[in-house]
């Protein structure tokens, strides 16, 4: 990368996208920042459990990245991200409740009179895993089970090849605006309908769970795993955040913002269009399918209702409240959004005595939620980011309000400035 | 003169509406050609024809020496064996600058993955650079294309079909709502770019087309009326009866 | 012979010793007369030789004997040792008896329980005596009292019934009691009759029925066993064992259990043989901690079988010689063969006629599942279809629908009048609803379709957590009006309940409503002005404002509506509108945006599409949706703007 990546003789790639460094050095400082306050090496002042809110915050900022270059650089609103999230946290779930339940019935069965056999093992962890949903065999799917690497490469390889395999079919027969939102939309419903069964081979409504724990790693502290996965996390992040950037810049990131705001013309400039969109679909599935790999450990268990459909339109909210098609925006709107969510619904923020009525946030956030997502479309279309505009005063084309681009759906002009 | 594009029996029809009905074209290498014809003649679906947007029922596109069908292409695979098209409505990317727009329509490796690996080297630049100054936009290049003006919009996009190195030019009424100034420029890039590659003008303008000074194709109701120079095909009966009405 | 004699003595001795009974009975009774016709018969109560005496009771015609049979099959029945006089009795906690006249049931008074003896049935004769009784609950003077000996019969029937119920179907009065009487007498014919030829009959006589009950009598003569031996009996099928009908596992488990073969030996019971023989830390002198592996242990059980020490291993070979040694073979179990093959026969016409009515009756499913769908997307084809925006809240107005229906049945306790009543209000609440939204937020938005879709989902999440501050997250009941409860039977297996027809019908009168709308108001003339080129028709004097906040509040109404029909037929909750939004997106993207029939057409692909697909796996209506989705997926791909599409410039306008 490093060599492809080298600056344009004229606008070096950090002077372009200045935001870059100023982001890595604000992660790696947040990132020292809570490790000297948290509990595993630390002074202990960040309880674990907000370290570990904080590092899924930070996966819930890399799903959202993986969102912002396909929606907010290619105009493509997918409704189905998330479901590459959970895809990537089923792959690794899987190897994380196998191992375990391996270390876990190997001790129990070491005291039989007979030393086990390799099948006695895999039948003791079948029953153990898939007890709960009346079966004691795996299913085939959980053949590379036993593995990480394997897991680790199925995180990769199983969302993008869903990704590929679907953008392929509706990139081609020219599915595209609201019509590829609704069907993205369809494909995460029928997975998650498949994943609620009970034969789906994951446990059904069960779902995986127990993953905070590392196989082998009782002796270590949640303390210490917390931080360790913390870091993880902002590594992903900030190599994602590289890599995204990497990727806007220059002529790839040109292309792909053309498609979004005419897709006929640069078709008929010469580019397939079906290849770009497959390419950043495929790509930010798997970025996607990475952050869930590194959440759900943290989060501890995952679950069918995880990819439910409102889970992507969740992300979408983040997206947009942060401000699409710049990165930052992403960062900014997953980690404000969620945060506050967390704050809301864990019952922390204070009740509102209006005299006649009390208002409770458990149940008020999500209605203040969804009516500050429609200002902010209404309103602020450039989200939160809008207000780094304001800071640095970035003029815009005055073009009297017209859209940007023929199209309908093209960017209005207030919004066009990234 | 060896012919570089031929369409011939072509009918395209949209619920049972006739858009184009039987028609025959051919146009050589390093061709200037005009197409006139009144509303609704077929003239944009000849073009969406040609470039792959709309695939007609029936008849034959044949392309280059090699004379290979354009019917199975892609639109892109067909930009990319050299037909440029100029939209009727300037089409740039408004959110993008000038330089940006003239980068992606340079003639380059067009799939995804040389894309992404490609950094713009000195002679890039310098290719944009004299693209610029041809369309008159060398002050202009890292401008936002959104904010120029409607007749800078068209210039930049015929800058970037020649960017593109097109053998064949497409171009939908390039002077419409140009001040008489831009047109002349508008003129002297097309016909100077008709020296090394074919291009097709379709204009409503009369005057415009007598300026090119080029053979005129009439259209009418989707097939070809009369063919010729200009003034052969004004003084056509025909011609005179289609545009001033019977 | 002395002691009979002594015996005899001492009766008599007994008897003279204790005083006559205060009352007398009534010997002249009839019913006491035709019991002592067969005293002796009775006091013997021999199975065999008490139907006669049975059936004189019963064709005596004695009202009384009804009770009779029945406190004799209750053990309540005694006769006095000395006159062989029958009496009820029933014994007191001082050893007494309290007796009663058997003719009238009056009381007679107390007396020793000495002299007289208990009449006690056995299992065989209250057979008889049940059987004989139904007889008189068949006959019995009141309808009612027929009907209930009737269904008990049709519920739980035993051979002795056969004969009752042939008596009495001569009498019966009330036609339709009749034929039931004439059916079940069919019916208990195949199931109990001795004689093959009538079983036959009966079953030939029901060609072209396709009763359950028919099918329960049928399905048990048809059972049918597998079993081995040196031959085959007459009228048994010769199967292969290692065919697809028998597996060679099952074939030696059939062996195994006739004692024809040894079983196998488990991986546990090996397991078992082996831990039993541990001595010291190995095995037949192999060491334990090497045992980690099957071939291992096979090797020590082999090593112990040869020391004597556990059962040989069971080898394929040997299963092999087993199923050869024995010829396997299906017999009927059920019937004899000639009945159990006219039984096979009529199952399988019942098969192939069930299979059509059931055809019948997924078609009748899946249009009703059609209907919902086209309620639900209706309002969605007027909004996106026709004014190209997307509503993601239109569930949720679904939602308020239903709910304004609840609401109104909390004041209107009349269920018809207050459905009659939800219907226009649920219109109202969602016309407003819709036309506040579009004011407020959607006319900020044309032109920008993602962008409606994302601001619209904000107002849906917010409704739906509204919905469920209100009302809770429990459902909420809709009650349909009495007259819409039950179904329309066609046959065993064809029925419909009348609220889908009710929803087929409504959504035949919104098809109706929306064409008419459309084509002939103004309202529509002015819609498909705006639809086609907003700016000539505001030239014309159309106000483009007005008429799409109106299409808007129309659309959003009818969802509303659909809503109290959804609501009648599924759970009023908070969710209920995210369960259809979006099987109506895919019914209108699949029949074609922009056309109303379009939406017609998808609402059918996808209602019958579901309940096909349900239908080829009942058990799981989760895969079903799945597997629906994927098919619109693909489907999208073959024809992307739906089933009825547009062309040319209008499809891009």
């Amino acid at each position: 990368m490093a060599d492809t990546a080298l600056p344009a003789p004229r606008r070096p790639f950090v002077a372009r996208y200045p935001s870059v460094l100023i982001f890595i050095g604000l992660l790696a400082v947040f990132t020292v920042a809570v490790t000297v306050l948290a509990e595993g090496f630390g002074i202990g002042v960040v309880s674990t459990s907000f370290v570990k809110t904080l590092g899924k915050t930070l996966c819930l900022c890399l799903v959202a990245l993986a969102m912002d270059l396909v929606w907010g650089y290619c105009g493509i609103l997918s409704l189905g991200h998330m479901a590459f999230f959970g895809i990537g946290g089923y792959a690794i779930g899987m190897w994380l409740m196998y191992a375990r339940t391996e270390i876990i019935v190997t001790e129990s069965l070491a005291a039989a009179p007979l030393p086990p056999t390799a099948q006695e093992i895999s039948d003791g962890i079948a029953t153990q895993i898939f007890g709960v949903v009346g079966a004691s065999e795996f299913p085939p799917i959980w053949t590379f089970a036993h593995s990480l690497p394997l897991q680790l490469l199925a995180v990769v390889l199983v969302p993008g090849l869903i990704a590929l395999v679907f953008g392929w079919l509706a990139f081609r027969s020219r599915v595209t605006g609201v019509y590829l939102s609704i069907l993205t939309q369809a494909m995460t419903l029928a997975l998650a309908l498949y994943l609620f069964q009970n034969d789906s081979g994951l446990r059904g409504n069960n779902g995986l769970s127990g993953l905070q724990n590392l196989p082998g790693m009782d002796d270590v502290p949640q303390a210490t795993i917390s931080i360790v996965f913390f870091w993880a996390s902002a590594l992903a992040l900030g190599l994602g955040y590289i890599v995204c950037a990497w990727v806007v810049s220059g002529k790839f990131g040109s292309v792909i913002r053309a498609i979004r705001d005419d897709e006929a013309r640069v078709r008929f400039l010469g580019y397939s269009v079906e290849a770009y969109k497959l390419f950043i679909f495929t790509f930010s599935a798997v970025l996607a399918a990475i952050a869930g790999a590194l959440y759900y450990p943290q989060a501890g268990i995952i679950n069918p209702a995880e990819i439910a459909p409102i889970a992507s339109i969740y992300l979408a909210v983040w997206v947009a409240i942060g401000g699409r098609g710049r990165l930052y925006g992403a960062v900014i709107g997953a980690a404000f959004v969620s945060l506050l969510s967390t704050w809301f619904t864990g019952g922390q923020a204070p009740d509102v005595n209006l005299g006649f009525y009390t208002v409770q946030w458990v149940d008020w956030w999500t209605i203040l939620l969804g009516l500050s997502f429609v200002c902010v479309t209404l309103f602020a279309p450039r989200g939160m980011g809008g207000l780094i505009d304001v800071i640095i005063e970035r003029r815009s084309p005055d073009r009297h309000g017209a859209d940007l681009g023929p199209e309908p759906g093209a960017l209005q002009e207030k919004e066009a400035d990234r | 003169m060896s012919t570089l594009l031929e369409v011939s029996g072509v009918s395209v029809s949209f619920d049972g509406f006739k858009a184009i009905n039987n028609l025959t074209f051919q146009i050589g290498e390093a061709e200037m050609r005009a197409v006139i014809g009144p509303n609704g003649a077929g003239k944009t679906t000849f073009m969406d024809i040609i470039t792959g947007k709309t695939k007609p029922d029936s008849g034959k596109v044949i392309w280059g020496e090699r004379s290979v069908s354009l019917l199975s292409m892609s639109e892109s695979r067909i930009a990319q064996e050299g037909i440029g098209r100029k939209f009727q409505r300037p089409t740039v990317f408004e959110d993008q600058t000038v330089a940006d727009n003239l980068m992606l329509a340079l003639k380059k490796n067009r799939s995804p993955f040389a894309v992404l690996r490609f950094r713009p080297g000195r002679e890039d630049h310098d290719k944009v650079a004299e693209l610029a100054e041809r369309i008159g936009l060398s002050s202009a290049l890292q401008r936002k294309s959104g904010e120029l003006s409607h007749g800078q919009k068209q210039w930049l996009e015929i800058g970037m079909l020649l960017a593109q190195d097109p053998r064949l030019l497409l171009v939908d009424e390039p002077a419409a709502g140009m001040t008489p100034a831009e047109r002349e420029h508008t003129t002297e890039l097309l016909v100077e770019a008709a020296k090394t590659r074919a291009v097709v003008v379709v204009e409503h303008d009369m005057e415009f087309v007598r300026r090119l000074n080029c053979k005129v194709t009439v259209l009418h109701e989707g097939s070809v009326l009369a063919e010729g120079s200009l003034d052969h095909v004004t003084n056509d009966d025909r011609v005179i009866e289609v545009y001033l009405g019977r | 012979m002395m002691t009979y004699l002594l015996r005899v003595l001492a009766c008599l001795f007994i008897c003279a010793a204790i005083p006559a009974p205060a009352h007398a009975q009534d010997q002249a009774a009839p019913v006491q007369q035709v019991l002592q016709a067969h005293g002796e018969v009775i006091i013997k109560s021999s199975r065999r030789t008490i139907g006669p005496t049975i059936d004189a009771l019963g064709a005596s015609g004695l009202p009384e004997a009804q009770t009779v049979l029945q406190r004799w099959q209750d053990k309540e029945m005694w006769f006095e040792r000395e006159t062989g006089l029958f009496v009820f009795a029933q014994e007191q906690d001082d050893g007494q008896l309290m007796l009663f006249d058997v003719s009238d049931g009056a009381e007679i008074g107390l007396a020793d329980k000495k002299a007289y003896k208990q009449l006690k049935p056995n299992s065989g004769i209250r057979g008889l005596i049940a059987a004989a009784l139904v007889q008189f609950q068949l006959n019995a003077p009141a309808l009612e009292e027929r009907l209930v000996a009737v269904n008990s019969i049709e519920r739980d029937a035993d051979p002795s019934h056969l004969e009752a119920l042939r008596g009495a179907i001569e009498n019966e009065p009330d036609a339709a009691l009749k034929a039931r009487k004439l059916r079940l007498e069919r019916l208990l014919t195949i199931r109990f009759a001795q004689d093959d030829a009538e079983r036959i009959t009966a079953i030939e006589s029901f060609s072209g029925d396709l009763g359950v009950d028919l099918r329960a009598a049928l399905n048990p003569l048809v059972a049918t066993r597998i079993d081995a031996g040196a031959e085959v009996p007459e009228g048994a099928r010769v199967i292969e064992a290692g065919s697809e009908q028998l597996s060679r596992e099952d074939a030696h488990a059939i062996l195994v259990e006739k004692g024809l073969a040894r079983p196998q030996i488990s991986r546990d019971a090996l397991r078992a043989a082996l831990i039993e023989n541990i001595e010291g830390d190995a095995v037949a002198g192999i060491r334990v901690a090497t045992l980690d592996t099957d071939d291992a242990r096979t090797g020590a059980y082999a090593a112990l079988v040869e020391a004597g020490l556990a059962d040989p291993l069971v080898s394929d070979a040997d299963i092999t010689e087993a199923l050869q040694a024995v010829q396997f073979y299906e017999v009927f179990t059920g019937a004899p063969v000639s009945v159990a093959q006219a039984a096979q026969i009529a199952l399988d016409d019942i098969e192939t006629r069930v299979a059509l009515s059931q055809t019948a009756d997924l078609a009748l499913d899946g249009l009703s599942l059609a209907s919902i769908y086209f309620l639900a997307a209706i309002g969605l084809a007027i909004t996106f279809g026709v004014m190209g925006v997307i509503n993601m809240a239109h569930g949720e107005f679904i939602m308020m629908g239903a709910y304004t229906g609840y609401v109104v049945q909390l004041f209107v306790p009349d269920y018809t009048l207050s459905i009659l009543l939800a219907i226009p209000l649920a219109f109202a609440v969602t016309f407003g609803a819709g036309v506040a939204m579009e004011r407020l937020v959607i006319r900020w938005l044309y032109h920008r379709p993602l962008e409606t879709l994302l601001a619209t989902f904000g107002v849906s999440i917010a409704l739906q957590q509204l919905a469920k501050n209100i009302f809770g997250t429990q459902a909420r009941p809709l009650t349909a009006p009495g007259w819409l409860d039950g179904s329309w039977v066609i046959n065993d297996i064809i029925s419909i309940s009348y609220i889908r027809i009710a929803i087929f019908v409504l959504a035949l009168l919104f098809l109706g409503l929306f064409l008419f709308v459309m084509k002939r108001t103004r309202l529509g003339l002015e819609v498909r002005a705006v639809t086609q080129n907003p700016r000539m028709a505001a030239s014309m004097g159309i106000n483009p404002d007005k008429i799409n906040m109106l299409t808007f509040g129309f659309g959003s109404g009818i969802a509303g509506i659909a809503g109290v029909a959804i609501g009648l037929y599924a759970k009023v909750t908070s969710e209920m509108g995210s369960d259809y939004i979006v099987q109506s997106f895919m019914t209108v993207v699949v029949g074609g945006v922009g056309n109303i029939w379009g939406t017609l057409l998808g609402a059918t692909m996808v209602g019958f599409l579901q309940k096909g697909i349900e239908w080829m796996n009942p058990s799981n209506t989760l895969a079903a949706q799945t597997y629906m989705i994927l098919f619109i997926i693909l489907f999208i791909q073959f024809r992307p703007r739906g089933i009825i599409a547009l062309k040319g410039r209008a499809a891009e306008a």
